[in-house]
């Protein structure tokens, strides 16, 4: 049973409709991030690949670029409870870079610039539902928001989206990334409301 | 998972901030640096959460203090910063976040860097550290819009002139204080350097304020050779209540 609120309305909008529960809708565009925004240069980019031993796919940023791209029109999540509706982003589908490999691993581990890591079942970035976006608006992903390039996947919470993410490492079973060893949900699905370890 | 806080006291920091002490059913505890989801609910169900930092230094008597500041278009701090009232109950969850933390047992300098209500995580381990009795060296630099919105002014002032290890070095972006040294402006090079330990000291650092204070001081900071790894930040969003 929830405790009332005296004198408590609230502030609501026919947008929150839309929305997964307990998230409130901003149109800002907030930053979270547990240190320094790294600037990486283009000349030293790289996307990677790899089953934990070996490498099994690499682009540079010229050889990504080439990669098809297309347009993607989504709503952002975030754990911290503000959602975006309607963003623009461009980039290259997960599906094309996984196209050509085969692969019995069902887990993956994005790994980016600065050391962030978050931990994805693969099938969750396959199938249209993840993408490596490198540009927000039209316009060059800034660094802030995890430029040059960042894994983009908006069904679950933002933060499996990984900033500056620079490779994936294919993986037999799940193991927990950053924040989920620090008591974040494993899996993250706003609409079931998973953002903490207990939930 | 959601635990009954009463209100047992409050009192204003600022024109626009207000503390809240808060007696929470069964509080397990904290680690200074973490923070709590606050839930208010309506009559007819509706309801909204917000996260605050804590303010206060962990202890085992289920109290907590979170400091709030009231945002012109928001939805939960004016309640919290207006409307609540002592012996009112809400809804709390937490301890949160186990990453932008200080423990009592580092022993290593620590640098403490706060843009506006960003010091209220960074309250949370000047005060643990006191109440564990801590020796680790403290130094907080602490950038506000203008003197009157200095958060914890007497308790800051008591602590660096107690001699020991916690200097702390105010910065104004506005209205500085009468016959201040420094023209109010941004923090740059020369307050990190007058601020801050020097890095060849390998501190910690903590970083807290809004989204670009915070990408200002890391900068800076790793511009003066601060090492990336050691440097923990939390953003607000523009938005502003918290992260």
């Amino acid at each position: 049973m929830a405790i009332i609120s005296r004198g408590f309305s609230g502030r609501r909008s026919t947008a929150e409709a839309k929305l997964p529960p307990g998230q409130y809708l901003t149109t800002d565009f907030p930053v979270l991030s547990a240190g320094p925004t790294p600037h990486i240069s283009l000349d030293r980019w790289e996307f990677t690949i790899d089953d934990g031993s070996n490498v099994l796919k690499r682009w540079d940023w010229k050889s990504f670029r080439e990669l098809p791209s297309e347009t993607i029109a989504t709503d952002l999540h975030c754990v911290t409870r503000w959602s975006k509706l309607g963003t623009s982003w461009e980039g290259v589908s997960l599906d094309v870079l996984l196209a050509d490999l085969k692969t019995d691993l069902p887990y993956a581990l994005f790994r980016s610039y600065g050391d962030y890591t978050t931990n994805l079942p693969l099938k969750d970035v396959m199938n249209k539902q993840a993408w490596i976006a490198f540009k927000y608006d039209g316009a060059d992903l800034e660094p802030e928001h995890g430029g040059p390039a960042r894994l983009l996947v908006p069904h679950l919470y933002l933060w499996k989206s990984a900033k500056w993410v620079k490779g994936m490492t294919l993986m037999p079973h799940d193991k927990p990334g950053f924040w989920e060893n620090l008591g974040y949900h494993i899996y993250g699905d706003p609409w079931r409301e998973q953002r903490y370890s207990d939930e | 998972m959601w635990s009954a806080a009463k209100v047992v006291a409050m009192h204003d920091e600022t024109a626009t901030a207000r503390t809240l002490a808060l007696a929470v059913r069964n509080w397990p505890g904290h680690v200074a640096g973490q923070h709590v989801d606050v839930r208010l609910t309506a009559p007819d169900g509706y309801s909204a959460v917000r996260s605050y930092s804590i303010a206060s230094a962990p202890s085992s008597d289920g109290r907590i203090e979170i400091t709030v500041e009231r945002l012109p278009n928001g939805e939960v701090s004016p309640y919290l910063t207006h409307e609540v009232m002592v012996g009112d109950e809400l809804e709390l969850r937490g301890p949160i976040g186990g990453w932008f933390v200080w423990r009592s047992d580092q022993t290593e300098p620590i640098l403490l860097v706060a843009g506006g209500s960003g010091i209220v995580p960074l309250m949370a381990m000047l005060r643990s550290r006191g109440s564990a009795g801590s020796s680790a060296p403290f130094r907080l630099l602490y950038s506000v819009r203008e003197p009157k919105t200095l958060f914890y002014r007497d308790e800051l002032r008591a602590l660096s002139s107690q001699g020991d290890s916690v200097v702390i070095t105010y910065a104004y972006t506005r209205v500085t204080p009468k016959d201040w040294p420094r023209p109010a402006g941004r923090i740059d090079a020369s307050v990190i350097a007058t601020g801050t330990w020097p890095s060849t000291l390998r501190p910690t650092s903590y970083i807290c304020g809004p989204t670009s204070f915070v990408e200002r001081a890391t900068d800076l900071l790793i511009g003066a050779g601060y090492e990336r790894e050691k440097i923990k930040t939390e953003r607000f969003g523009a938005t502003g209540e918290r992260k």
